[in-house]
């Protein structure tokens, strides 16, 4: 096939992508950009096939063919609360193949000189993607619980994680200069290693942030590959992802009022965070504890009512229950809004989609901005399963650990009701004085019974 | 004269990041999730440089190598676009309750 055919007709892929994404701007259009971006990568693949010399049909029929068994079947089989280490193996994958084009070029080239920035674009290929792998497999490790989330520190870590850093960049420029296999294939193995060292140290509930960071990074190794191989193709959809995956972790660090720096080497969730706020704990204070009985009469003369979701919520498979409920309350006029914090699930956007699975419809999901003007005219506040997200010690207690946090200002609302098991503390181990709060009646019950009884409850009203 | 093709995929990648930045601003929160998934889609576009790997040469390593690039990035494509897919499908119709009603009743 003609170059510049084949160039012009991988520009129609990534006009595709970028259309896809585009449309990703509203629930209305958005499958249909998925479509697209789909349709963008067969027609890249399909130029591929077509333009490549003497491939190897066979294997390249094996690799694909596994590829999108494993693929389809993990797509079709995960349960939308395992969303983030699917995600996460996803991310794992695309960077361990980003990783071994520039292995496999790097070894086609065989003696022959490479240019230096060929060599370079390289390097930084096989050291992003390799870190993007295991980097992403530990993060999945740590969501699907097969390895401990907590953060597993030991002294000198932060020592040794920037020995073995200069150590990487040390072999890259040896392999730069002499572009000898030795150095380009033990700095491999280092990045292999420092993407384990990397995501260790960092608590489950930072998660999201890693993940949207190690999403941006399977996009720079992708653009990298696309340098080695010269494809603007590559280089346009590895910027576009690069670009996505830092504009979500921006979002979650903002939303946890934490630096990048602080949740990457921060160690969060080990409990030295300081033992809230000054230790001025009120022996009197109380808590008001309340019945399903009585909710369901403020929720059933309600006008309108707000649902904050945590992730206990999830946790609970309270999601089907919380919508029954919904549609009760609907049913007699109540209107019914969702206020979803950016860290309610487990990566962003997550609770909207478990909402969304349990049929709640998604223009009564609001976001920070739009949730917390609302909470001034609501009259009852469910909090399910949440915690941290409206404390409001992060806005008032300047000593709080989550001082600064953006939060919801559930407090704001005529009478907050929290349904929860007991009076445990966050992930965080910090107090909220939102359940002492004079507004504040406590619903003590697991999530999905309490939002059973609340229904039924809701009928003798 | 014209640069260096290396120099011309500098521009590309830095303008694609620009294109990048607004198209992804504009994502509401609520389909933050498919666009990560989604994305992640579409960084499987590595899989070009997979296929291109493979070609025959007389460096089993290497072909070795570019296989298993095909598979990891085919698990990246396929189930990335799938997943999404079906995550959007659910964010389909806001039903109502009057709906709900006209149906039931």
């Amino acid at each position: 096939m003609n170059i510049n055919l084949q160039t012009l007709l991988y520009l129609l892929a990534a006009s595709a992508f970028i259309v896809g994404l585009k449309r990703l701007s509203g629930p209305r259009t958005a499958r249909s950009g998925n479509g697209i971006a789909a349709g963008g990568m067969l027609a890249a693949l399909i130029v591929t096939l077509i333009a490549a010399e003497a491939i190897s049909w066979w294997w390249l029929i094996v690799g694909l063919a596994v590829g999108a068994l494993v693929g389809a079947s993990l797509a079709f089989r995960v349960q939308m609360t395992a969303m983030p280490q699917l995600v996460a193996a996803f991310n794992g994958f695309g960077g361990l193949a980003s990783a071994l084009v520039a292995g496999a070029e790097f070894v086609r080239a065989g003696d022959f000189d490479l240019p230096g920035e060929t060599m370079l674009t390289m390097l930084l290929s096989v050291a992003i993607g390799s870190i993007t792998f295991t980097g992403s497999f530990i993060a999945f490790g740590k969501l699907q619980g097969i390895i401990t989330g907590s953060p597993v520190t030991y002294r000198g870590q932060q020592i040794v994680n920037t020995l073995i850093g200069l150590g990487l960049i040390g072999l890259g420029v040896w392999a730069q200069i002499t572009q000898d296999g030795a150095p380009f294939w033990v700095g491999g193995a280092v990045a292999l290693v420092l993407g384990v060292l990397l995501v260790i140290p960092i608590g489950g509930a930072d998660m999201p942030v890693v993940i949207a960071l190690l999403n941006s990074l399977s996009g720079i190794a992708a653009a990298m590959t696309g340098f080695v191989i010269t494809n603007s193709a590559l280089i346009i959809s590895g910027a576009l992802v690069g670009a996505a995956g830092l504009i979500l972790t921006k979002l979650m660090t903002e939303a946890m009022n934490r630096s990048l720096t602080n949740v990457l080497f921060g160690a969060f969730g080990t409990g030295d965070a300081g033992a809230g706020p000054g230790g001025e704990v009120d022996a009197d204070r109380r808590v008001r504890a309340t019945t399903a009985e009585d909710v369901a009469i403020a929720l059933g003369y309600a006008q309108q009512i707000m649902v904050v979701p945590g992730y206990g919520l999830a946790v609970a498979q309270a999601q089907h229950a919380l919508r029954e409920l919904a549609t009760g309350l609907e049913r007699r006029g109540v209107k019914i809004a969702y206020g979803i914090h950016p860290v309610a699930g487990r990566m962003p956007g997550h609770m909207n989609v478990l909402l969304a699975e349990a049929d709640i419809p998604y223009d009564q999901l609001l976001d920070l901005d739009a949730a917390n003007p609302l909470l001034q005219r609501t009259d009852v506040v469910l909090v399910v399963g949440a915690n941290d997200v409206v404390n409001p010690s992060a806005r008032d207690d300047a000593g709080s650990p989550i001082y600064g946090m953006p939060i919801l200002e559930v407090d704001h609302a005529t009478t907050v009701v929290v349904i929860k098991r007991s009076l445990s503390p966050g992930f965080a181990g910090i107090d909220n004085p939102l359940f002492y709060d004079q507004g504040t009646l406590m619903l003590f019950a697991d999530a999905k019974k309490a939002l059973t009884d609340l229904e039924r409850a809701l009928g003798d009203v | 004269m014209l640069p260096d093709p290396f120099i011309i995929g500098i521009v590309v990648f830095v303008l694609a990041g620009f294109v990048g930045f607004e198209v992804i601003t504009k994502v509401p929160p609520t389909l933050h999730t498919p666009l990560m998934s989604g994305s992640n889609a579409i960084s499987g576009i590595t899989i070009v440089g997979a296929v291109l790997a493979t070609s025959t040469t007389n460096e089993a390593l290497a072909t070795v190598l570019a296989v298993v690039a095909v598979a990891a990035a085919t698990v990246n494509v396929v189930g990335g676009f799938l997943v999404t897919d079906r995550m959007l499908e659910m964010f389909r119709r806001p039903r109502r309750v009057e709906a709900d009603r006209e149906a039931g009743s």
